[in-house]
């Protein structure tokens, strides 16, 4: 499953972040952010126009996320 | 006074949104230089502390940084001036890192990745209060002890709240550590957070109620909405009687002087319409700056700007540009000038240069007086459907083709780019603060600074030119025309009339268009100076009406739709850019589009008889 498909509210572990491009830039980013296998992490809402883009809680910290970037991101759901 | 020896050099790093520059002025204070580094226009920040013993501190504020794999020009600044690779720069003998102590999920990993530089380095735990208040414990011994660096207490928004950090930096300071290059930073920061930390809860419940309030996706707009509205009008109105005021005071000055003067008539006129008009024209704009960035430094130290680009981001996307680029376009409805320089808070530097070249799009309030002449001349004063004024809606559509040409503009320029990699939004949104007034003072300080030194000079040059221009040669002894029309200035208006005619600018428009190249306002005053009208502006409005075709009056709007001819504006995109290419880009489009616009509203205005 990728964050992009959780639910408002729905908490989930990361699994990994996959490289779109090679040596993919955003997706680098978002490992020094935190997204790391075994982080749990959080959908705390969406923007207002098209649910983009996504306010994710990762670590102790909130980032804002495109949907195209929170689809790199392999999360397994937490009951 | 003899300047105190810098006894040891320190560099300031840390995550975004650590509190470090608030830091860096509390222990600085006024004592600081903002100036550029070599060749980018990132911005270089640097202060002198002194520590208890007396000794001199000299502190460098490197941009924040989220990794030293560099993604962005500040973090590749931020890395290299560490390693003491960065061309002019020496390395610093120790490096201070920031750490927000209600973050430490993040920012320990960065802590642990500039320890891996092997640089001397102390780590100050900044916003304890915070953190003490959330319930958070931090172990500081054991922290120290697991990372082997001193670690320092901190409370950058509270007076005395860096003392202990200064007197930490005066004594010895331990040699590197020496750590493994290829560790996994997330397992160590997880062991040293399970080891040192004791958290409650993972996120502030404030930051939480907030947020559900901020980013309700109608409440939270609502809210926007508001605040957009306050800024505006504060940026257009508010400023004016401080920009009046200004003019007038500067007018007076350069009159009294002027005065002193009367028996040369040639150096008073530089005084007086060369050198005080050059200063009245420069200091004129600080109104707005300043209160635009009162606004944006607010929201930005409270942690609403990012939300507010949250709220906007998918709106701009499919504009080709950010949620970022918001706030400085809606600047720009003002004077494009603040707008431009507002546009360093977006971080992707192909964004924000699509938003810095779509800035004059937006209607400037320069634009206005040229509007209000044409509009009162040409159009009937009428109501429409019973509750519109024509003059009115002719009004709305001139903003509106501006706001659709920005966009049009951005969307070209997304696909002409050659650089068709993803643009990343990815942006944290920080706990939200109260903004503490000493920064945001010394924020706005530096606006005035950069505005005055770096944009100040070459305003104040080219309105020299542009009297020198206007003023010479003088008029013959015969002369029946207005002296302007005798000068360089004139001499390049009729040779611009074979240019302008086939968009039906007649020659006077074209004279006065010379002078109208430093502000877009001073072209009213111009045309009433060829007219022989000094001073009777309000009879302009009749010869106009009188005189020109509709077609003309029509044509002549368009082209201030896209005025490509505000000096000020480009003496800022280049200092803004640090390129006088994008100068010339954006010189070159606006004039391309003006001269079209204006081309096909003369031809149709004149294919339909008017």
């Amino acid at each position: 499953m990728r964050l992009s498909e959780l639910s408002q509210g729905a908490d989930a572990v990361v699994r990994e972040v996959e490289n779109v491009v090679d040596g993919d830039p955003i997706a680098r980013r978002l490992r020094d952010y935190g997204f790391v296998r075994g982080e749990p992490v959080r959908l705390v809402g969406r923007g207002p126009i098209g649910a983009d883009p996504l306010l994710v809680q990762i670590g102790f910290t909130r980032f804002a996320l495109r949907r195209a970037e929170a689809a790199r991101v392999i999360v397994e759901s937490v009951p | 006074m003899i300047e105190a020896v810098v006894s040891l050099r320190l560099a300031l790093v840390g995550n975004p949104n650590c509190g470090k520059t608030a830091l860096f002025n509390q222990l600085t204070g006024g004592r600081q230089k903002v100036a550029n580094y070599a060749g980018v226009t990132v911005e270089r920040k640097e202060g002198r502390f002194s520590g208890p013993s007396g000794r001199t501190f000299q502190l460098i504020d490197l941009p924040g940084a989220y990794s030293l794999e560099a993604a962005s020009p500040d973090e590749v600044i931020t890395r290299d001036v560490c390693l003491g690779h960065f061309p002019g720069e020496t390395a610093p003998d120790a490096i201070v890192c920031v750490a927000d102590a209600t973050n430490l999920r993040l920012h320990l990993r960065f802590v642990l990745e500039v320890r891996r530089l092997g640089r001397p380095m102390v780590l100050a735990l900044n916003m304890m209060d915070a953190a003490r208040k959330r319930g958070i414990e931090i172990d500081v011994a054991k922290l120290e002890e697991a990372l082997g660096i001193p670690v320092v207490e901190t409370v950058a928004v509270r007076r005395g709240g860096a003392a202990a950090l200064a007197a930490r930096l005066d004594g010895e300071l331990p040699p590197a550590v020496v750590v493994d290059a290829n560790s996994d930073l997330h397992a160590e920061v997880r062991a040293l957070l399970a080891d040192a930390v004791s958290m409650p809860r993972r996120t502030a419940e404030i930051d939480d109620a907030l947020d559900r309030f901020f980013l309700h996706p109608v409440l939270g707009l609502g809210v926007l909405a508001v605040i957009m509205f306050l800024i505006f009008q504060a940026v257009f109105s508010w400023a004016e009687p401080l920009m009046e005021g200004i003019e007038a005071g500067v007018g007076l000055v350069g009159a009294w002087v002027g005065s002193g003067l009367a028996s040369m008539p040639m150096l008073q006129s530089l005084v007086v319409d060369g050198i005080f008009a050059g200063v009245g024209g420069v200091l004129v704009f600080l109104p707005q700056i300043l209160i635009l960035f009162l606004f944006i430094l607010a929201l930005e130290e409270s942690g609403y700007l990012p939300r507010a680009a949250f709220l906007l981001d998918r709106l701009m996307l499919k504009a080709g540009l950010t949620g970022r680029s918001f706030i400085p376009l809606l600047s720009s409805f003002a004077c494009a000038i603040p707008g431009i320089m507002a546009t360093r808070s977006i971080q992707d530097p192909r964004d924000r240069l699509t938003t810095i070249l779509i800035a004059p799009l937006m209607t400037c309030s320069a634009r206005l007086p040229v509007y209000a002449l044409l509009i009162a001349a040409f159009i009937p004063d009428q109501t429409v459907a019973g509750i519109f004024n024509l003059q009115g809606i002719v009004l709305f559509s001139l903003y509106v083709a501006g706001i659709v040409s920005a966009l049009a503009v951005a969307w070209v320029i997304k696909l002409i780019r050659r650089d068709k990699s993803e643009h990343a939004l990815l942006m944290e949104l920080p706990s939200y603060r109260i903004p503490h007034p000493r920064d945001i003072a010394i924020g706005l300080w530096e606006r005035a600074n950069i505005f005055l030194k770096r944009v100040g000079g070459i305003i104040l040059s080219l309105t020299i030119i542009l009297w020198f221009l206007s003023t010479f040669p003088g008029a013959p002894e015969a002369a029946t025309e207005p002296a302007i029309n005798y000068s360089f200035a004139g001499m390049l208006g009729r040779w611009l009339h074979v240019l302008f005619e086939p968009i039906g600018f007649n020659w006077q428009i074209s004279i006065a268009l010379v002078p109208g190249l430093a502000a877009r306002e001073v072209a009213v005053s111009s045309l009433a100076t060829v007219y022989a009208l000094s001073g009777h502006e309000e009879g302009l409005q009749a010869i106009v009406a009188a005189q020109w075709s509709m077609a003309t009056a029509f044509s002549l709007l368009a082209w201030y739709v896209f005025a490509p001819m505000c000096l000020s504006t480009l003496a800022t995109v280049r200092r803004e850019t640090n390129s006088w290419r994008q100068v010339w880009i954006m010189a070159g489009y606006l004039f391309a589009l003006a001269y079209l616009a204006s081309f096909l509203t003369y031809q149709i205005t004149r294919a339909f008889g008017a």
